[in-house]
């Protein structure tokens, strides 16, 4: 294929993708907006104000990026996985499999399509958060850079995850055994220096811990953790699961007999 | 030049241990249409699903139009089209989306991608459907669907397999009219299929493939002509009180007015008709009993590899 043919399977691949979520934006798009404004209430509006500060921050002011985040990776996540799968199961893989589409474009059209979700609601949920409390902006650069790093690479992982799901119940199990722990326990609801010493340094295996923090510190200029070693250990994490989701499709594991 | 499809020595054994593939070689050349044959379960759809890249083989070579599959994969893959076995689109994506991303996947620009899926589309008769969901579609629409999806990137080989299963008799007619025109516009063709009168009326090659073992692979006329003998039924215009002993010929009487004769290809039907006609019988009309194909494709699937432990036909 020339290089130019394998930009349009890429473009026909993403588009296909963007359209799949955006025709079921009701499943897709609304509900993390609905969980994230309660959110935004019971935590933000209702409990906030007895918390106090956080890092000399409105408690309000303090979670609205790691709830942006919590949506953003459940989203490219939940994207990923369920139309990877979705099409492993209607066997419509095939129509790319039997096609002379490298695996590589294959895997980048469908992490678009994660990431474009991830984006969109990321956006939806920022904008419900302008209801609550003005938006803080330390560093644009650093907002964008990192929702998009984190949203590639809970994209890939969601690639993962469908190569290996056998039935609908499996691609929920990761999400809620893994991802949803990992998250609550990534610093959105609270500063890690709040912690005893001892699980402090146990937050610090959490990958999303880095993300979170690196994120709030483009609203707010605070962050617990090096902005550095965020970017580093989000992009080693992207290089990784990349290799092993191209290795998996090339091996084609799970959708070749 | 080069054979449309080579296969050499190609091996299968599914994970469980299950051997569905005991060394097949087959050559279809360039402007065939051919024709695999075989009973369910035999390997057809195996054989398909490796040159299509679907099934890891597990032994052999394959090669397209002279590209190895597995030292030049989109180059062997630019040149084929498949109509899979089972449906396999996105049954929520609309109809002509469904062909023109198939195109897309073949590096075909979005707008020529959409003016050649009006293209197929109106070619299969479903232009009209475009707009809406595939799930929606009819069986038989959705194997045209498939066809018009293979057809898009114009590959210069076609596989179908079982095409026509559960399209009614007026739509594989003209489904058999559409093929023939593109094989005769240059397309090479492999079709399976389990009406043998479909094989016998488009195919020029066959190829009988059974438990894996290829036991057939001749002219369709070849394989016609091995065919000695053939059965005919005779109606009679009034019941008969005792069979018939006649010199050369045997015969077998179904009910009062009928009656079924084996006749060797090499003899005359007239002979039987001059004996019946000296005894005064009177015959209305005469039919061939099975499809001379089908009775063949029996003689060769029960007799070809005998291990006896074949289940129902
Ligand atoms: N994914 C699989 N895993 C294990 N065994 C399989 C698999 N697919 C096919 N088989 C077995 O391989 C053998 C050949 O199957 P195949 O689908 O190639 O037959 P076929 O000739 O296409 O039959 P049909 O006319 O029914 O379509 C069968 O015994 C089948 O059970
Ligand atoms: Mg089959």
């Amino acid at each position: 294929m020339t290089p130019r043919a394998k930009l349009v399977a890429l473009r026909t691949i993403a588009t296909k993708e963007i359209l799949r979520f955006s025709r079921i934006w009701i499943q897709t798009i609304l509900p993390p907006v609905i969980t994230t404004a309660l959110y935004f209430i019971i935590f933000g509006n209702l409990i906030g104000p007895r918390i106090g500060r956080m890092d000399g921050f409105d408690y309000m002011e303090f979670i609205i990026p790691g709830l942006i985040m919590m949506a953003v990776i459940t989203n490219s996540y939940a994207n990923v996985v369920s139309s990877f799968y979705g099409s492993k199961f209607q066997r419509h893989i095939e129509e790319m499999l039997i096609s002379p589409t490298p695996n590589y474009i294959i895997l980048i059209g469908y992490v678009l399509g994660g990431v474009t979700r991830g984006m969109a609601v990321g956006i939806a949920v920022t904008l419900v958060s302008l209801v609550f409390h003005p938006l803080n902006i330390h560093s644009l650069w650093v907002m964008f850079s990192m929702i998009l790093l984190t949203s590639i690479l809970f994209s890939l992982a969601g690639l993962i995850n469908g190569v290996y799901a056998k039935s609908f119940d499996d691609i929920s199990i990761i999400p809620t055994f893994v991802l949803t722990p990992l998250t609550y326990l990534g610093g959105i609801f609270y500063s890690i220096s709040m912690l005893p010493e001892f699980w402090q340094r146990m937050s610090l295996v959490n990958p999303i811990l880095y993300m979170v923090n690196a994120f709030r510190y483009g609203f707010l200029g605070v962050s617990d953790i090096n902005l550095g070693i965020s970017y580093a250990i989000s992009a080693g994490f992207i290089v990784a699961l990349y290799v092993f989701s191209l290795y998996l499709l090339r091996k084609g594991h799970g959708i070749r007999t | 030049m080069a054979a449309a499809l080579k296969i050499t020595g190609l091996k299968k054994t599914y994970k469980g241990g299950h051997v569905a593939l005991k060394g097949v070689d087959l050559d279809v050349k360039q402007g065939d249409f051919f024709g695999l044959l075989g009973p369910n379960g035999a390997g057809k759809t195996t054989i398909i699903g490796i040159i299509t890249s679907l099934v890891n083989k597990s032994g052999g070579e394959v090669s397209i139009f002279g590209h190895d599959l597995d030292t030049d994969p989109a180059s062997a893959k630019a040149c084929l089209g498949l109509v899979p076995q089972e449906f396999n689109f996105n049954m929520f994506d609309p109809v002509v989306e469904v062909v023109a991303n198939q195109a897309g996947y073949y590096g075909i620009e979005r707008k020529e991608a959409f003016q050649r899926a009006e293209k197929y589309l109106k070619h299969l008769d479903l232009w009209d459907k475009r707009r809406v969901m595939a799930r929606t579609l009819s069986g038989g629409m959705k194997r045209r669907l498939m066809i018009a999806r293979a057809l898009v990137h114009e590959p210069r080989l076609l596989i179908l397999d079982e095409p026509t299963a559960g399209v009614d008799i007026e739509i594989r007619r003209s489904m058999w009219q559409f093929l023939r025109g593109i094989n005769a516009a240059g397309t090479t063709i492999i079709l399976t299929t389990h009406y043998l009168e479909e094989a016998e009326s488009l195919c020029r090659n066959i190829a009988i493939i059974d438990e894996g073992e290829l036991i057939e692979n001749t002219t369709t006329k070849q394989l016609l002509n091995t065919l000695r003998m053939e059965t005919f039924v005779l109606d009679l215009e009034s019941p008969l009180d005792h069979l018939p002993v006649l010199e050369n010929q045997k015969l077998v009487q179904l009910d009062e007015t009928t009656l079924e004769a084996d006749i060797c290809r090499d003899d005359s039907i007239n002979a039987l008709f001059a004996e019946l006609s000296k005894r005064d019988i009177k015959v209305l009309s005469m039919r061939n009993k099975t499809n001379r194909l089908e009775e063949l494709f029996m003689n060769l699937v029960e007799n070809g590899n005998g291990n006896g432990n074949r289940t129902a036909p």
